[in-house]
């Protein structure tokens, strides 16, 4: 049986290619493309989780030797919200451009105009 | 394509990826197993150069060249929006929109809490190899606590406290510093980006080598850009306006 | 079961994804996505990441909300111009 961890984060995919797919405002668009992006940060944490074990991050009260979590994927996740946001930053301004040139910003009128 | 047909190759598509990923993930490890091969090989390095905090080891030392590309990355999209956003011909920062006064207990709320904001943000930055935090956590507190001005006050007072220039330097000079941190490495006799300052002992400040220089160079490069991207927004929002030509 | 918390919040989680998508309005869009970001970040808590659980709620719950406000913003501005 696949844990349900894995099945949330292709669920998140998933829903927010949908989101995607059925949008009628681009700016809808960008913020189901961020929820897309969300599902891979859930998969990279839940495949680094180890039963009780806990935060990558020394100090008096974790001494070197506890059992810790795996801190390579939450390095890549890190990275992975930073560029998502970027991402959403610039869907964004594209929006704003788009509707000030067309006056639209439903991607099924936009798909009608023609020079 | 019309809607009908975007949402029957949506879920076709939709169906081949679950049955892709179910396939998949029965290779997956358990979710809570104990066997972590990339983990057993980082903390031990981590602790060697004095980072309490793996994950900023990993982020600034490790693998500090994929950092590198995420400061460039992060740089590229600032530039691209506001290169998207700039002024077209037909447009001016015309007057500014009214804007409601706020309450006086947003007023007060805002002012109490913006230098707190700021301090915590230094303190996330600076702190970044010791305890949870760094330079990109850190430099996004300290950018939206620079906004909170804009909450309790107006956007004309923080327009005088945020002449973009500084920004752009704070911005240009994060990034310039981290390659050349990395290019200090090379001097030294290493390679690229090696961890060639003193280490200290463990759970000092100044500590652990080029990871909290490293971590300085990004909260200064991030804060720099997350507030000129918010204010490309803020601008396009507020006071851009097109010239009406007369027809 | 240890990790009743995980597994509560993943449910949440994804019934958070859900009515971040189902809401149209990209104005109110923009506050779900703030409680969205909040509910990913305390499941990234409890799966043992405070760095990206920090990350999260700096990026996630208070830049892309703002950005999205000030997107509609400035589209409702100019199509009040034209």
């Amino acid at each position: 049986m696949i844990p349900f961890a894995y099945l949330v984060a292709a669920y998140l995919l998933l829903l927010g290619c949908y989101g995607v797919v059925r949008s009628r405002n681009l700016v809808h668009t960008a913020v189901c493309v961020s929820v897309a992006q969300s599902g891979t940060y859930v998969l990279l944490l839940a495949i680094g989780y180890q039963r009780g074990a806990v935060a990558p991050v020394f100090g008096p009260s974790t001494p070197p030797g506890t059992p810790v979590v795996d801190p390579v994927v939450q390095s890549l996740t890190l990275t992975d919200i930073v560029v998502s946001a970027t991402v959403t930053a610039l869907l964004l301004a594209l929006a704003i451009q788009v509707a000030k040139r067309h006056g639209t910003v439903d991607p099924d009128e936009l798909n009608a105009l023609r020079g | 394509m019309n809607r009908t047909t975007r949402l029957v190759l949506f879920l076709l598509g939709a169906g081949v990826f679950a049955v892709v990923f179910v396939v998949a993930a029965f290779g997956l490890p358990d979710f809570g197993a104990a066997v972590h091969t990339y983990r057993d090989a980082s903390v031990p390095a981590a602790l060697d150069r004095a980072t309490p905090n793996v994950v900023s080891a990993l982020v600034f030392d490790q693998r500090g060249i994929d950092t590198l590309g995420e400061v460039t990355i992060v740089f590229g999209s600032v530039l691209g929006a506001a290169t998207l956003l700039r002024l077209a011909q037909d447009e001016r920062t015309g007057p500014d929109a009214d804007e409601p006064t706020p309450l006086p207990v947003a007023r007060l709320f805002g002012f109490v809490l913006l230098p707190v904001a700021l301090v915590l943000g230094v303190n996330v930055v600076v702190h970044g190899h010791l305890t949870p935090g760094g330079g990109f956590q850190g430099g996004v507190v300290l950018a939206t606590g620079l906004h909170l001005l804009y909450v309790a006050g107006s956007y004309r007072a923080l327009r005088r406290v945020r002449p973009l220039s500084w920004y752009h330097y704070a911005e240009a000079a994060g990034t310039g510093a981290y390659v050349l941190v990395g290019c200090a490495g090379l001097v030294a006799g290493q390679r690229f980006l090696a961890n060639f300052l003193p280490l200290g002992e463990t759970g000092a400040l100044f500590s652990s080598g080029t990871v909290a220089v490293l971590s300085v160079a990004v909260g200064l490069e991030v804060a720099g850009g997350v507030v000129i991207l918010l204010a490309q927004f803020l601008q396009q929002a507020i006071s851009v306006s097109t010239e009406r030509t007369p027809s | 079961m240890p990790e009743l918390l995980v597994y509560v919040t993943l449910v949440l989680v994804a019934v958070g994804a859900t009515m971040v998508v189902r809401t149209r309005e990209p104005s109110a869009q923009a506050v779900v996505l703030g409680g969205y970001g909040l509910l990913l970040s305390l499941l990234f808590v409890l799966l043992q990441a405070p760095d990206v659980a920090l990350s999260q709620i700096a990026v996630g719950t208070a830049v892309v909300p703002l950005m999205v406000l000030l997107t509609v913003r400035a589209i409702a501005r100019h199509r009040r111009q034209r």
